[in-house]
């Protein structure tokens, strides 16, 4: 099963995941059109793409935004989640000996501490997250099966992943698991809401613009 | 029943339509007929697929349903946080439906999206800036109300407003003769006062052509001789034009995009009779928004600009103050405490939050800010058609009561509202809530406290 997985199915899920978020990306840009959006994207170029930066940065920032700020603790347990799911899969020990094994690159890895740490930080993150959906009834009411499934999968790969480091009796067990839900996040990306690892640019870059062309960016920055 | 007599798919087309719609009184059998009316799903359907593309398309697809966007609506935090004033389950129950069955929905969904899309956001726009994704629901019931103004499900009201735009280029039945009268025997009375006041209509190559709210012309006319005095005071070089002087855009609010093009082309039309400097606009956010924001992409100008640089009124007000053009008589500043309202339309889709404050600098001695303020305050609780939908009466109603909290935290008992509708919002609240408050316009503020050259006094 685990050699099955690590095999020739990573590498498809891997072509999957970025061919199919690159088409995403390019239909998305593909399919803005000034008169329906409403937005003279080319003429004023310069202002779009000034507020596209602004709109993107400040929204990467933790505490960035007025909204940001509005909810501190889901802010918290946000770049909590998201950081830990971004910066562990590429810098992880175990997985940089694998593209080192696999693709013969000299890829660095993070300092195990770190990596343990930013991990069982985005689990917490994430459950609170799970948490919050369930309890809050402004956030249950836009709940559907789909969320849930893709909190449970993600979640489960956190899981999984740090079980397995910690070399319990089960750890084929574990590895296997955890392979296997990325495989399945790798795969489903480019079709799900997990496209949003590609297409939060793209519409944090639309309407920046929007703002940074049409709706006064030519006058004062918005401030997001 | 495919189409009523009255409410059907077919805009107003003749003075009779109009007629007709306006003889129903308070639109009940306009309401009766919407309740029979077919829906054309195939159509609906065919405008979806051809006007949905990536922006809408991707917003619906990726909302994270995080709830982020929930306090940031005020009819929400209005409405005891109920959860169908989630901003995006508002969004999601009634264009997320329509989408996902491919427009096959029944005559009584659309009267809920049509209730949701009027009366439960004002397109106020400011759920979009508290999205990580950047999902703006004010932007997408715009496009929702389009579909239902297209199928003949828009409130009463708004259907005449459209309609009204469609026969007289304005939102009211003013014609050109009677607002070029207007101007003339407003004048007529001012002379007294001010010698040599004139509204000069027509004149070409002026440095600023002032266009308005045909509610002026029709219901407040001495806004328009208020202005006149400033520009007066201030030595412009003005004009009016007799056609082509209405901003506003009330098909706008029902998503009649062909009347708003309509309307936009004969402002514009005006624009490039008389090539002015630039234009001026009222003190009204939605007009401004109309003409100046949204306008240019109805009618199809690729720059996404009017035919001339176009300001609003807080932008002439604030340049002419700083440029010394109208002077202020310290003595007469506003002593009490005032605050002021920042319109969606202008403030948070314009980019023209720092007027107001150059303005206040000027005129105020205790300027209050509200909370939150800017590009962030709330809407007044009366936009994106609200205010004149006898239908939502009671819903507005609730909905002014973030205004009313906003006001009364600053301790302020006087409110500026350079806009017509915020302007009409107070009023409504003060009227409903009884807290104590007065509101005003700019103009009468400024000509009170201006600094008036001896040589436009009368003469004793
Ligand atoms: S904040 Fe944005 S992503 Fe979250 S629920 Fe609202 S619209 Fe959806
Ligand atoms: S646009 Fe304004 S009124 Fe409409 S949902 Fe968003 S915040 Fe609420
Ligand atoms: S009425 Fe004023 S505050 Fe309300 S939406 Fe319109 S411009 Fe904004």
């Amino acid at each position: 099963m685990y050699e099955i997985l690590t095999g020739p199915l990573l590498w498809i899920a891997f072509a999957v995941f970025f061919v199919g978020l690159a088409a995403r990306v390019v239909l998305y840009f593909l399919g803005l059109d000034w008169r329906l959006d409403r937005v003279a994207y080319k003429p004023h170029m310069a202002y779009g793409l000034k507020g596209a930066f602004r709109s993107v940065y400040r929204w990467l920032l933790p505490f960035g935004t007025y909204s940001w700020r509005a909810k501190p603790i889901f802010t918290v347990m946000f770049f909590a989640f998201h950081i830990g799911l971004v910066i562990v899969p590429l810098f992880l020990e175990g997985h940089a000996v694998m593209i080192r094994n696999g693709l013969g690159i000299n890829w660095p890895a993070m300092p195990q501490i770190l990596a343990d740490v930013l991990a069982i930080a985005a689990l917490a993150g994430g459950l609170g997250i799970a948490v919050r959906r369930l309890v809050l009834p402004e956030v249950r009411i836009l709940t559907d099966f789909k969320d849930i499934m893709l909190l449970v999968l993600i979640l489960t790969l956190l899981a999984s992943g740090i079980i397995a480091t910690y070399h319990t009796a089960n750890y084929s067990f574990w590895i296997t698991l955890h392979v296997l839900c990325g495989v399945i996040v790798l795969l489903t990306a480019p079709f799900t809401k997990l496209s949003h690892i590609a297409l939060f640019f793209c519409t944090r870059i639309q309407l920046g613009m929007d703002f940074g062309i049409k709706r006064g960016g030519m006058k004062s920055n918005f401030d997001w | 029943m495919p189409e009523g007599t009255i409410c059907n798919k077919r805009p107003v087309a003749s003075r009779e339509d109009l007629d007709a719609l306006l003889a129903d009184s308070n639109g009940k059998k306009y309401y009766a007929e919407m309740e029979e009316l077919d829906v054309d799903a195939e159509k609906l359907w065919a405008t979806i697929q051809k006007t949905m593309k990536s922006r809408t398309k991707t917003w619906l697809d990726i909302c994270a349903h995080c709830g982020l966007c929930a306090d940031s609506c005020f009819l929400y935090s209005v409405n005891g946080r109920d959860p169908k004033q989630v901003p995006s389950y508002k969004i999601q129950s009634t264009l997320g439906e329509i989408v996902k069955k491919k427009g096959n929905v029944t005559n009584e969904f659309m009267r809920m999206c049509m209730d949701t899309a009027w009366s439960k956001c004002t397109c106020c726009n400011r759920c979009g800036s508290f999205c990580p994704y950047g999902i703006d629901m004010g932007v997408m019931f715009g496009y929702l109300r389009g579909l239902l103004h297209s199928q003949g499900f828009v409130p009463w009201e708004l259907k005449i407003g459209s309609g009204m735009h469609r026969l007289f280029r304005a939102q009211m039945d003013v014609t050109v003769e009677e607002f070029v009268d207007t101007c003339e025997w407003m004048v007529d009375e001012a002379l007294e006062e001010w010698p040599c006041l004139e509204i000069p209509v027509d004149k070409e190559d002026a440095d600023i052509v002032y266009m308005i709210n045909a509610r002026e012309a029709k219901h407040y006319p001495e806004d328009i001789v208020e202005a006149a005095i400033l520009f007066h005071v201030a030595g412009e070089n003005w004009t009016m034009p007799s056609e082509g002087w209405e901003m506003t855009s009330l098909s706008m609010f029902a998503g009649d995009w062909e009347a708003c093009k309509m309307q936009v082309d004969t402002v514009y039309g005006a624009m490039e009779r008389l090539r002015p400097k630039r234009m001026v606009a009222t003190e009204c956010g939605h007009a401004y928004r109309a003409t100046v924001i949204e306008g240019p992409y109805w009618a199809g100008r690729p720059d996404g600009k009017p035919p001339v640089e176009c300001l609003h009124y807080v932008e002439w007000v604030a340049e002419a103050l700083e440029t010394g053009k109208l002077k202020i008589d310290p003595t007469k500043k506003i002593k009490e405490p005032v605050t002021l309202q920042d319109s969606c339309n202008y403030v948070r889709n314009a980019g023209l939050r720092d007027c107001g404050r150059i303005i206040m600098k000027h005129i105020a001695e205790d300027f209050r800010e509200m909370a939150p303020n800017k590009e962030h305050n709330y809407c007044c609780g009366g936009g994106g058609g609200f205010n004149g939908i006898g239908r939502y009466r009671k819903q507005r109603n609730v909905a002014l009561k973030m205004k009313r909290e906003q006001i009364l935290a600053t301790g302020a008992k006087f409110v500026i509202a350079p806009c017509h509708n915020c302007w009409d919002a107070i009023r409504d609240l003060e009227e409903e809530f009884e807290i104590g408050i007065r509101w005003s316009f700019l103009k009468p503020l400024l000509i009170k406290m201006l600094v008036v050259p001896e040589h436009l006094l009368p003469q004793e």
